[in-house]
């Protein structure tokens, strides 16, 4: 279920748009309950549908049509490495294979502790820092050489006690 | 105790290596920036919302009228950032601005294109000087409410203007009444969520109303039909960042530090084998071949083989044919590529065409919306094709089969992603077809040579 206070981050994203677009904020939303939940769950949805009074579907769609919105849970850290061209040049690649090495799984696939899922994404829009991941939608990692890579994973690990 | 966030932020980048270097030449909108001076004092201390008072009538003289600011952003040469490169005064006139129902002006800062990473600095290091850029639209278009559709994937950006906002609101710039007058504008932000087709402004459009991102036909363009079916104008990040500038120095100012027909200064991403990537802001015109100095020139024992000039929808050329040319439009153009969103990919010797023309490919299949059958069929087949050429399996007549689909896209969708995937394999064959002849011929040299 939704708490109040998730409930005041919908209200302060529904006020930015006419009153009978409340629609408009249906990305915020989806955005938030997977900031909260980790993933965009159907129940997630009808929530949101009702909140925003659009159709169920509606809110479906939109889950559907943007790439990062998780429509299954993921690992605790989802790490998604930009393999466009620019970053292909730059290692892009090998840091996806690199990653796949030292957490023993492939690309798409999330570690058995359930720690981290790992993907390849398209263009962050951070090409010149290449290699760059995103990590859980929101931060942003840049010039992520092997070392750097070891690094994020091995913090991560003691931080949650998986070491 | 350290948490996975503060971990998290160690990587974050800090803009040095792509921003905060002397490597700039005449800059405008990245002048003067360090990283820590992005808010609202430090903004106005470098001559930050002069342009709005000036506009506004509040620096002792006269307001400007709309048909003034409107008739200084023509005269300035200034012409869409995004792009597409249409004249932006041009556009502002369009705006009905009798039309009495609500107007929105709105900010594509959904900076997708593969290679392309300018806006971003602009907003995390200096997201007044848009804010201020779109107070001065608003104003000359007489639009009161404005929205800012941010990438998805730079959400600290996101977070960053949404700070700068609560600022701007607080100083009086936005909100009601603006600084006393007569002029309000709201305005906010937005932000995407990983669909690269929703940087076209009507699939930009249709996803501020909350629905998934695609295109609509045009006409009617936004300035008829735009957000909600209201008269819209839409324009990119750095366009709106290139305003202020020109209401403090004037239209002819900005025209004389660019070309004629390509005024002012332009932000170059330069990605790829260099060996300082980067962004750099330089005045429209300037050789490519200083942009490579400044980003560091290649790296040592390599050659330049090949540039991709505007993003990586725009055709690639040669190392002898972009040697040539001058950072603008009309010299781009000139050359069979364009300009774009100034995103330079550089390629090196050691580059193979193939490899990198299917991961491109791929990138369009991935992102076609699926409205038009000869985008989401032709992108997966042009796809398809050069990933068969690269793992060696290429048949001879592929090369032919290859130009006739991409052509068979060109002009038949309903938006350019279409072209965008089409003009990249059209001119790899155009310009290194021996190397796609010799996957078919030969076989994968890599598979032949393990085997
Ligand atoms: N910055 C980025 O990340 C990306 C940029 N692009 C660029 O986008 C470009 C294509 O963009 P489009 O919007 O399809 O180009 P377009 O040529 O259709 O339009 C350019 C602008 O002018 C306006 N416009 C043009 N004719 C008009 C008219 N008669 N009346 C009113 N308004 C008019 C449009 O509304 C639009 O804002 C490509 O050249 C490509 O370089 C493509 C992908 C990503
Ligand atoms: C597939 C596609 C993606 C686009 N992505 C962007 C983008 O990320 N940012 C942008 O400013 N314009 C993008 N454009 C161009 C916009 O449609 C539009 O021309 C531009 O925002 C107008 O602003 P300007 O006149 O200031 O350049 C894209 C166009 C297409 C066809
Ligand atoms: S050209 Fe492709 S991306 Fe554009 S509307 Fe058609 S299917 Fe969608
Ligand atoms: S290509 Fe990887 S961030 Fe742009």
């Amino acid at each position: 279920m939704i708490s109040e206070a998730t409930k005041a981050r919908f209200a302060r994203e529904v006020a930015k748009y006419p009153a009978e677009q409340k629609q408009s904020a249906v990305m915020a939303c989806l955005s938030i309950v997977q900031q909260e939940q980790g993933y965009v769950s159907e129940a997630s949805e009808a929530v949101i549908a009702e909140y925003l009074g659009m159709p169920q579907i509606a809110v479906h769609e939109v889950t559907t049509f943007y790439n990062m919105y998780n429509q299954q849970p993921v690992g605790k850290f989802k790490l998604a490495v930009c393999t466009n061209l620019p970053c292909l040049l730059r290692d892009g690649g090998k840091a996806l294979e690199h990653l796949e090495q030292k957490l023993g799984v492939s690309m798409g696939e999330t570690t058995k502790d359930g720690l981290f899922t790992l993907q390849q994404c398209e263009c962050l829009g951070a090409c010149a820092d290449a290699p760059v991941m995103l990590v859980n939608d929101r931060n942003m990692c840049s010039f992520m050489d092997d070392d750097k890579l070891d690094q994020l994973v091995d913090s991560l690990r003691a931080v949650e006690g998986k070491q | 105790m350290t948490t996975a966030a503060q971990i998290l932020n160690q990587f974050q980048a800090t803009g040095v290596e792509t921003c905060f270097h002397d490597r700039h030449i005449e800059p405008q909108i990245y002048a003067g920036l360090n990283g820590s001076n992005w808010s609202i004092k430090d903004y106005e201390a470098r001559g930050g919302y002069q342009a709005l008072r000036k506009v506004l009538g509040q620096d002792g003289a006269e307001a400007l009228t709309q048909d003034q600011v409107i008739a200084t952003v023509k005269e300035s040469g200034l012409r869409g950032r995004g792009g597409a490169g249409f004249p932006t005064g041009l556009k502002w006139s369009f705006m009905p601005r009798q039309f009495p129902g609500q107007k929105h002006l709105v900010c594509n800062s959904d900076e997708g294109e593969p290679g392309t990473c300018k806006d971003r600095d602009i907003l995390m290091f200096n997201p007044h000087i848009v804010i201020e850029g779109m107070i001065i639209a608003a104003y000359a278009m007489g639009i009161s409410v404005g929205y800012n559709y941010i990438h998805g994937e730079i959400f600290q950006v996101y977070e960053r203007f949404e700070a700068a906002l609560e600022e701007a609101r607080a100083a009086g710039y936005l909100g009601n009444n603006i600084l006393g007058s007569s002029f309000s504008f709201q305005l906010h932000a937005h932000h995407g969520f990983g669909a690269y087709i929703c940087g076209e402004e009507t699939a930009l459009i249709e996803s501020i109303e909350g629905k998934k991102g695609q295109p609509r036909f045009k006409p009617p363009f936004p300035a008829s039909f735009g957000l909600y079916g209201k008269p819209t104008t839409i324009n990119n990040t750095e366009t709106f960042a290139a305003v202020p500038w020109i209401i403090r120095n004037g239209g002819p100012a900005y025209l004389a530090c660019g070309k004629p027909n390509n005024g002012g200064t332009k932000i170059f991403s330069v990605s790829g084998d260099v060996q300082r990537p980067g962004n750099y802001e330089v005045p429209m015109g300037t050789p490519f071949a200083k942009l490579l100095e400044l980003a560091g020139g290649m790296r040592p024992g390599r050659q330049l083989k090949a540039v991709i000039p505007g993003g990586s929808s725009s055709p690639v050329l040669p190392a002898s044919i972009i040697m040539e040319c001058t950072l603008d439009y009309d010299s781009i153009a000139k050359a069979g590529s364009m300009l774009g969103s100034g995103a330079v990919i550089v390629m090196d010797d050691s580059r193979c065409m193939v490899e990198s023309l299917k991961r491109l490919s791929y990138f369009y299949m991935h992102e076609s919306c699926g409205q038009c059958t000869p985008c989401r069929e032709g992108t997966g087949w042009l796809w398809r094709l050069v990933d068969r050429i690269h793992r060696g399996d290429g048949r001879p007549q592929d090369m032919e089969v290859l130009d006739s689909v991409a052509t068979s896209i060109m002009g038949r969708t309903i938006c350019a992603l279409g072209d965008a995937a089409a003009m990249p394999v059209r001119a790899m064959i155009k310009h290194f077809r021996p190397e796609f002849e010799a996957f078919i011929q030969k076989k994968n040299p890599q598979a032949v040579a393990s085997a």
